[in-house]
């Protein structure tokens, strides 16, 4: 793998404690401990192995379908008056990025000798990407979804059903997902020898955040080549993803991270408005604290509770972002954008009749925020298409 | 981490838990109660009662929205008081006067976000004011404390006790043994709280094995202490026992009164 980012040298690598500036960390109880520290030591020893890369990086091209396109949109482009690139993750296999990062764990599970996989999932589409890879290295998979959520995403459950995987509902706290996220750890904690926990995003304790980045570092690797290819500059001038948990954004910030002149633009769900009180904007909202492992910025209330956060699409439906994320967003490297429902929407339609893809719900996002931005004709930009609008169409639908 | 880089402590603080394992090292009963649950006005008289009824040390969990390492039933009582409006704040508010009635040792156990959002000197400082001797954060892991937090929690004379499972190494309970005092929380299995798993031979081995460490702190053994058989068990291997989610249940089937905690407190011993 080209990892053109110096880990140690970089303000925005992880340190050797697994923090981000004042970031990060693994404020994890101890038992779960042991687990947290055998992949610790091993993931960067793993990843670093010919072998797994050899073996990681045929899956992505054999099974996942990489590299996916880049593709000049130019309806969409005429639209904005500046020059549109998307990088079509809504290709990949299972219709997300996601999948990037669960087939880079499946392999460093088995390297470690696990048999089961636990996993949380939102949506669904972490946890279909998460059964899929399970499926086919014959892996036992139990994935936790809030029992509301498994209401509203009825399609992605039977996917995961059909995969094999044994769907469980978290019936704990508010039931979406951060309650399946505590569901996933009580089971890691219950299970610490035969259990690897493959998370969905680049969030929980130290070192989840770097590894998931690292997987889906893939994203940006491959426009810094494409981009080259067809404009004769690896670097555009701005690099747009939406953050939940903050993955596919680490993905196509990653090898941008240390080139100031590409302005790294964060789209964050809005819900029904900043201050209406049904949102997910967590930098807008939110104040540093600890969620799920790792110090970050999270929605919380004054006492320290976490707040149940609201968005119409359910893969941005989370209180906290990773710490890579609250670090850009603390440094300043990273601009962050509230995009409303209502705007995701609005763009989600825009580009499917101007270019003829249905994007996801969350991916939207990062197009709505396009329009933040003050582009001129000269601006070259990079949308991260996380994923495909086939799981939204009962949304979208409402709409038509 | 598994690497000793700081000074081990040395003094032992003048505090009620220090005092209390100075005075009796067997058969020591530590009960945990969730902080304004059933009724949010509870917590002192629990408090009380728990104390009249024998209990040596007194548990108080401080509600938070997620509890990682809880079962359901803490789960559920730690959602009740927040719902009821329990908060870090009212808790002090609540336990400010406690020190005129009772002398058991109080432990505060709890999630590290909240104490953050209250700010850790602030926290401290009325723990010291209340009367407070030791805290419980199970996500505030040792290198994390160590690096940032002990001294504050030194000045105000406050015990951080920490938790060592069946899969933690000989040398990180070493660390934990020279870095704190108090006593060490053995978690009984690898589980969250309030599991079912009874007694087995892996679970004795692994007292067996810690009880033979000779460690300079006391031990308490925690997580699926539910009865008297349990209880008994537990202090064959170690100083004594923590019972948490039984008396939740215990508190869920019936009024929290003092008749009725004297009840549970005797069925255990
Ligand atoms: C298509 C798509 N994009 C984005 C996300 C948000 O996750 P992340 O911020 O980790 O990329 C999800 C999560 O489910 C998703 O399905």
């Amino acid at each position: 793998m080209q990892v053109a980012l110096d880990q140690t040298l970089s303000p925005f690598g992880v340190n050797d404690k697994g923090f981000y500036g004042r970031f990060g960390g693994a404020f994890i109880p101890e038992m779960l401990y042991p687990n947290v520290e055998e992949l610790r030591r091993n993931y960067l020893t793993i990843i670093n192995d010919p072998a797994f890369q050899q073996e990681y990086r045929d899956l992505l091209t054999d099974y996942v379908g990489r590299p996916t396109p880049l593709f000049l949109a130019s309806r969409l482009s005429e639209q904005l008056n500046a020059t549109i690139y998307l990088k079509r993750e809504d290709l990949c296999h299972t219709g997300a990025h996601k999948v990037n990062n669960t087939v880079g764990q499946i392999l460093i599970a088995k390297r470690l000798g696990k048999k089961r996989i636990v996993a949380e999932t939102g949506a669904g589409q972490h946890g279909v990407a998460t059964a899929t890879v399970c499926a086919l290295m014959g892996l036992e998979c139990v994935v936790y979804m809030g029992a509301i959520d498994i209401e509203r995403q009825k399609p992605n459950v039977d996917r995961m059903k059909m995969l094999g995987a044994t769907v469980v509902a978290a019936t704990s706290g508010s039931q979406t997902l951060k309650d399946a996220t505590n569901e996933a750890m009580r089971h890691w904690i219950n299970n610490p020898v035969d259990t690897h926990y493959i998370i969905g995003s680049v969030v929980g304790p130290h070192p989840y955040p770097d590894m998931v980045a690292r997987f889906q570092s893939v994203i940006s690797e491959e426009v810094k080549k494409q981009l080259f290819a067809k404009t004769g500059s690896e670097n555009p001038d701005y690099v747009v993803a939406c953050v939940g948990g903050g993955s596919n954004a680490a993905g196509a910030f990653f090898h941008y991270l240390d080139e100031p002149s590409v302005k790294l633009v964060a789209a964050e769900a809005a819900g029904m408005g900043i201050s209406s009180g049904h949102s997910a904007a967590t930098t807008a909202l939110g104040k540093p604290g600890v969620l799920h492992g790792s110090r970050t910025i999270l929605m919380q209330t004054e006492d320290g509770q976490v707040t149940e956060p609201y968005s119409i699409s359910a893969g941005l439906d989370y209180p906290g972002i990773g710490p890579l994320h609250a670090h850009l967003y603390d440094s300043g490297r990273g601009i962050f954008k509230s995009i409303t429902d209502e705007d995701a929407v609005k763009s989600a339609f825009e580009l499917t009749r101007l270019e003829g893809i249905i994007p996801a719900l969350e991916s939207a996002h990062a197009l709505a925020a396009l329009k933040e931005l003050p582009l001129t004709d000269k601006d070259v930009v990079v949308v991260c298409l996380s994923g495909r609008g086939d799981k939204d169409l009962a949304t979208y639908s409402k709409y038509l | 981490m598994d690497n000793p880089t700081f000074q081990m402590i040395q003094t032992i603080t003048q505090n009620r838990i220090n005092d209390l394992f100075a005075r009796k090292s067997q058969g020591l009963l530590n009960v945990y109660f969730t902080a304004g649950f059933p009724e949010i006005g509870a917590t002192a008289s629990i408090l009380r009662s728990l104390e009249k009824a024998g209990v040596d040390l007194v548990e108080i969990g401080m509600p938070y929205s997620d509890p990682v390492a809880d079962g359901e039933t803490i789960q559920q009582s730690n959602m009740k008081a927040l719902e009821d409006g329990m908060s870090l704040r009212l808790l002090f508010e609540q336990l400010a006067g406690c020190r005129d009635e009772v002398t058991v040792p109080i432990l505060l156990m709890g999630y590290i976000n909240p104490v953050l959002q209250f700010g850790v000197e602030a926290f401290c400082r009325k723990c010291k004011e209340v009367g407070v001797d030791g805290v419980i954060l199970p996500d505030l892991p040792l290198d994390l404390y160590l690096d940032e937090y002990e001294p504050i929690f030194r000045e105000y004379g406050l015990l951080n006790i920490f938790l060592i499972t069946p899969q933690t190494t000989e040398a990180r309970i070493r660390l934990i043994d020279e870095q704190t005092e108090g006593f060490i929380y053995m978690v009984s299995s690898a589980s969250i709280t309030g599991s079912q798993s009874g007694v087995s031979d892996e679970m004795l081995a692994y007292f067996n094995r810690i009880q033979a460490m000779n460690l300079r702190n006391p031990r308490l053994i925690g997580f699926g202490i539910k009865d008297s058989e349990t209880y008994q068990m537990a202090c064959q291997y170690a100083n004594g026992a923590i019972i948490g989610s039984a008396f939740i249940r215990h508190l869920q089937n019936g009024p929290a009164t003092e008749e009725r905690i004297q009840e549970f407190v005797s069925a255990i011993r």
